[in-house]
């Protein structure tokens, strides 16, 4: 009996070990498990030993029994497996088929540009400013120090919205540091972007409306000093660690001192090229130290207050950030250039 | 303002090369735009000797020259001109050499007789008869008199070994519109002595008061007058050195007289002028405003209607210039002058400016005293006027200066106060250096008192003075600092945030943002169809347009959006959503500034419905959580297609439209494709969008699902129909969504069919049929009773 269970044992195990479908497998548990199979059938045969053989032959029999169980489920498990990987195997997909894509929308240049530059701004402490488009030339012109019979007034530079010259469409953004400061005690540390006029032709680099951001930062003890910190972060947020900056005299009516701000070429690493004009250097934005004439029309006492100003061009900026050669490009907006942003 | 570096080397004596002057020049701030280097422009043009001139054998007008070019052998050249004879000396453009213009000169063969290079006329290499009136214009340029020998560089002689500096200037500086301003400028940034010349005058005797007269009968406009009388004047052309000086400058020479006042204006800063004394009635120059009617011929022969507002120079009749802008053809320096006199004036900029602005003349001098000028400077220039007319034997110069001062100009005086400009700059520059730099800059100081030199009118505080410091300091040497002081909250305020935030919900759905220009031509009112709309064609306008086309203020989006769909129609794009952020100008009180109010629209065509739109526009709205909305057809918008046009209201207030534009519309912009548009009032949105979100629980029971179609007459809207079911439905009902329209058998005619699905829950026990059976019967009984909506 014992040669019995043996011989049953070597031989399903071979059987099991070559099955490959899941029913030849059922087939084999029936024929050596179930109630007809090899193994019961010699089980049956328990009662014809001795009372002494019993405990043996059961203890052999249960390890037999249990040995085939084991293969069995371990087989199915093993089939279980090739078969999902079968299965899977069939549903695989062309996964260089293009997907189905929303199509999502995209953010103009400018306002690309423009939020970069509100929200470096906004880490330094700034808060952002508004003031109106069309507005009173007391605000755009007198109150910044640009008296009337200046240039700047004529009208073929501004546009007029009343024949008296009272009202015009603003040619900067700094009448909003007027607007503040009248309003505002200092600290103040604002800035102010939005569209601006002046009376030029349309062309690759000149637009008859365009955009500035304003800075302003009036305090006590504000230096010159502080001017180029801000501007340096700036530059260094906008064009990378370590990009260099230089401040030349510049005039503008309502600050003094007053300068202009070049960053050293990108292109050419300040040598001379074509981008630069050869100068190794590109002009970024005006600034300077609020004059004190402003300062007073605003009720702040310059003798305790001091503060800076600049603005920023911000097309300039623009064209420069993404290489784009032509200002109408901007403002044509056609799909094909909006969707590269 | 162009400046020759030789002319400057008078004045400074220092070395450096054009890169350097550059550079140190933009960093003390006269910043250089451009420098000319005319010695590039000419390359291997020498003075030749001609040594032997004959007939060129093939040709009928060619000469065959054997030219003595200071190299030892001479050089053949063929030359075609007739004006040269043997032994002349002439300039050779020798093998391999550069003329103006980037023309390349080779040896070559001419009809089969090699010439090694070219004779040059005055106009092959850039000049002419201006700069060397002695010479012929068409023929080879004659050197014998320009003491010149064989193998001389052409360059010198042509005043081309200079570099010529181009400055831009700003407006708070005319007083480096002049040689001995930017001398001065160069001479301090160099750190080197600034040489001026006192100007010294003979005289030949007489009495300047005995032949004129001068009276300023405007001192406002005109605070001082200086004049001199030169006779015996011998007009002819000024000496080479003065003529390549105006020429270095971007002056044409012309004739003694007229390039004497040329040079010191260029040299003082000081416009200057000259009259035929002959011309001049009763010997008076009277400083007095134009009279009504009054007309001048201006030197260049153009007739000038004058306005009493102009300042004019007259004589005891007429006027003989207008003042500061340009002399009277009446009393021009001609050949035939026997005495001039010399106006060295000041005259008030904003008055010179706006004459010369409404004569249409912006001139050299106009251009300086609209600046402001120095009223200090009219003596030394007509001084150095005088001495020029001696030095140039151009005549005798009559003694006495007539110098009528009509208004003094104060001076002024400043503390010196280095803690503060230090405090301004955020620097630590050394008193010494500050006193050192104003000192060189000329202003005087005595102990602590700063006495600001008379042409530097643009220095008035302590902060200007920080400018003159600080400049000369180096800004780049000015360490940066990091803001200090109170720690202040920067961020965006909620309406800057909706703003960010409806962006990114339009490009979440696709749309992609434009901008477009603030004014549009009036005609795109009639364009969408409004064109008697006095609501919106009521706009701002400007007065002095750049065109028709951008001359008013929009009051609406619409046009700008429909030209950029149309844009992207004929570019051929397949399709566009766009969106744009823009301010609209709504016109208050003539006096008062319009109200800048902000507009979302949308615009899009390409694969699109009406529904889409809506759908876009309702997913907008979601965002901002705002409920409630409510979508009403509008057929009176004409702009827009009748049938499909939409008001979308909040609570009874108006927020918005949207739908397909009206097909003349579209039409209107050259398109034949469906346009679709929705205008959104920013501030609308703005208040009615929930800011604050509270959680509400997740439902705890299952609900009860029951779908419900219903049929009624086609005109009742679906939006009359899901009022009228969330009436009937109770609290206990949580949606009615529409899923369905149809029309069509087995519906009858002029009926449709709608179904909605329902969704009925409790917030304290499952419900059963039982508890939504009375709910659907009220449901379908107010439908029936309402409008006559029966189930299908």
């Amino acid at each position: 009996m014992k040669a019995k269970l043996e011989e049953i044992r070597s031989a399903s195990m071979k059987a099991i070990e070559s099955v490959a479908e899941a029913a030849d497998l059922e087939a084999l548990r029936i024929r050596y498990l179930g109630k007809k199979g090899e193994l019961t059938a010699v089980l049956k045969q328990m009662g014809s030993l001795t009372p002494e053989e019993r405990p043996a032959m059961g203890q052999l029999a249960n390890e037999v029994r249990a040995r085939i169980e084991g293969a069995i489920s371990e087989k199915a498990a093993l089939i279980r497996e090739a078969m999902l990987e079968k299965k899977l195997e069939a549903e695989a997909l062309d996964v260089t088929i293009p997907g189905k894509k929303p199509s999502l929308g995209h953010k103009h240049p400018m306002s690309v540009v423009l939020d970069e530059a509100k929200d470096i701004f906004i880490g330094m402490g700034f808060t952002i400013a508004e003031g109106p488009e069309v507005e009173l030339t007391e605000y755009d012109f007198t109150r910044l120090n640009i008296p009337e019979g200046h240039t700047v007034r004529d009208w073929q530079d501004t546009f007029y919205i009343t024949e008296d010259e009272k009202i015009h469409l603003r040619c900067q953004t700094s009448p909003v540091q007027v607007r503040v400061m009248e309003k505002t005690k200092p600290p103040i540390r604002i800035i102010s972007p939005g569209r601006v006029y002046r009376k030029d032709e349309v062309d690759a680099t000149h637009s008859p409306m365009f955009h500035q951001i304003e800075g302003l930062v009036v305090d006590k003890g504000v230096t010159m000093g502080d001017l180029k910190g801000t501007l340096n972060a700036l530059v260094e947020k906008l064009y990378g660690a370590g990009t260099k900056t230089r401040f030349r005299p510049h005039h503008f009516p309502f600050t003094e001192p007053s300068c202009e701000v070049d960053m050293q070429c990108f292109a050419c690493g300040g040598a001379g090229c074509r981008v630069c004009k050869g100068e190794g250097w590109i002009e970024l934005l005006g600034a300077g130290m609020v004059h004190p004439k402003v300062l007073e029309g605003c009720g702040i006492d310059p003798e305790v207050y001091s503060g800076f100003a600049f603005g920023i061009g911000v097309e300039r900026m623009t064209m420069r950030r993404f290489n784009i050669p032509d200002l109408r490009l901007i403002y044509e907006n056609d799909v094909s250039f909006l969707g590269q942003f | 303002m162009k400046l020759s570096r030789k002319w400057l080397s008078e004045f400074v004596d220092f070395e450096a090369t054009s890169k350097e002057y550059d550079d140190k020049m933009t960093l003390s701030g006269s910043k250089v735009e451009l420098t000319e280097e005319p010695s590039e422009e000419i390359k291997n043009v020498v003075v030749g000797k001609v040594l032997e001139i004959v007939r060129h054998e093939n040709s009928d007008h060619m000469w065959v020259c054997q030219v003595d070019i200071g190299e030892g052998e001479p050089v053949q050249i063929v030359t075609g001109a007739q004006n040269v004879k043997q032994g002349d000396l002439v300039p050779v453009a020798k093998h391999k050499s550069l003329l103006p213009g980037g023309v390349k000169i080779e040896k070559g063969k001419l009809r089969g007789v090699a010439s090694w290079g070219m004779l040059c006329s005055l106009k092959e290499l850039g000049l002419d008869l201006h700069d060397f009136p002695n010479a012929i214009e068409d023929g080879i340029w004659i050197l014998n008199d320009e003491g010149v020998k064989p193998g001389d560089d052409i360059r010198p002689l042509m005043g081309a070994d200079d570099s010529l500096v181009e400055f831009e200037i700003t407006n708070n500086r005319p007083d480096c519109l002049s040689v001995i301003g930017l001398a001065r400028e160069t001479a301090v940034t160099f750190d080197k002595p600034l040489k001026l010349h006192e100007p010294v005058v003979k005289g030949c005797g007489g009495d300047v008061r005995d032949h004129l007269s001068v009276e300023i009968q405007n001192a406002e406009l005109c605070s001082r007058y200086c004049a001199r009388i030169v006779k015996n004047i011998k007009i002819a052309p000024s000496p080479r050195w003065l003529r390549q000086r105006l020429r270095a400058s971007g002056v044409r020479p012309i004739n003694n007289m007229v390039d004497i006042t040329n040079y010191v204006m260029l040299e003082y800063g000081q416009p200057m002028h000259a009259f035929d004394y002959a011309c001049l009635n009763g010997g008076k120059i009277i400083v007095r405003n134009a009279k009504e009617g009054e007309t001048m011929n201006t030197l260049d022969g153009t007739p000038r209607p004058l306005t009493p507002n102009m300042l004019v120079i007259a004589d005891g009749e007429k006027p003989v210039a207008v003042a500061g802008v340009m002399g009277g053809e009446n009393s021009e320096i001609t050949e035939n002058t026997q005495m001039a006199v010399f106006e060295s004036a000041n005259f008030n900029g904003t008055s010179v400016r706006r004459t010369a602005k409404a004569l249409n003349m912006r001139t050299d001098s106009s251009s300086r005293f609209e600046k402001g000028l120095d009223p200090m400077s009219t003596l030394p220039a007509i001084q150095r006027a005088c001495e020029l007319v001696e030095l140039l034997g151009a005549g005798e110069v009559v003694d006495g200066v007539i110098d009528v001062v009509a208004a003094e100009k104060p001076v002024t005086t400043l503390p010196l106060e280095p803690e503060k400009i230090n405090a301004l700059l955020g620097a630590e520059i050394p008193v010494d250096f500050m006193r050192d730099t104003l000192t060189k800059l000329g202003f005087t100081l005595d102990g602590d008192t700063i006495t600001v030199p008379s042409w530097r009118g643009d220095v008035e505080r302590c902060a200007d003075v920080a400018e003159e410091v600080g400049r000369f300091w180096g800004y780049n040497e000015i360490p940066a600092t990091p803001l200090r002081g109170e720690t202040v909250m920067g961020g965006l305020t909620e309406k800057q945030k909706l703003e960010r935030k409806l962006g990114e919900t339009c490009r979440g759905l696709g749309y992609s943002e434009i901008m477009t220009y603030s004014f549009i031509s009036p005609s795109g009112y009639a364009k969408i169809r409004r064109g008697d709309d006095a609501a919106i064609t009521n706009s701002i306008r400007i007065l002095n347009p750049l065109g028709e086309d951008t001359s008013v203020m929009r009051t609406t989006s619409l046009p700008s959006m429909l030209e950029t769909l149309a844009r992207n129609v004929h570019n051929r794009n397949a399709s566009a959503r766009l969106y744009e952020l823009a301010k609209l100008y709504l016109p208050k009180a003539a006096d008062e500034l319009p109200e800048e109010k902000l507009c979302l629209t949308l615009g899009a065509y390409g694969g699109l419905d009406f529904f889409d739109l809506k759908g876009d526009v309702e997913a907008i709205l979601d965002a901002l959580r705002i409920t409630g909305a409510e979508f009403h057809a509008r057929k009176d918008a004409s702009s827009y297609h009748p049938g499909r046009c939409a008001e979308i209201t909040v609570e009874g207030r108006v927020i918005g439209i949207l739908g397909q534009l009206h097909p003349a519309v579209a039409e209107a912009y050259d398109v034949t494709a469906e346009l679709y548009a929705a205008e959104l009032d920013f501030e609308a949105l703005r208040e009615l969008s929930a800011a604050e979100i509270t959680y509400a629980p997740l439902p705890r029971f299952p609900g009860v699902h029951r779908d419900l179609a219903v049929v009624c007459d086609a005109a009742v809207t679906v939006l009359a129909l899901e009022k009228c079911i969330r009436a009937a439905g109770g609290s206990l009902l949580k949606a009615a969504d529409f899923f369905d329209v149809y029309t069509g058998l087995p519906i009858p005619a002029g009926q449709k069919s709608v179904a909605f699905s329902l969704e009925f829950r409790s917030d304290e026990k499952s419900l059963t049929d039982q508890d939504v059976e009375p709910r659907m019967a009220a449901i379908l009984e107010k439908l029936g009773a309402e409008l006559n909506a029966h189930i299908r």
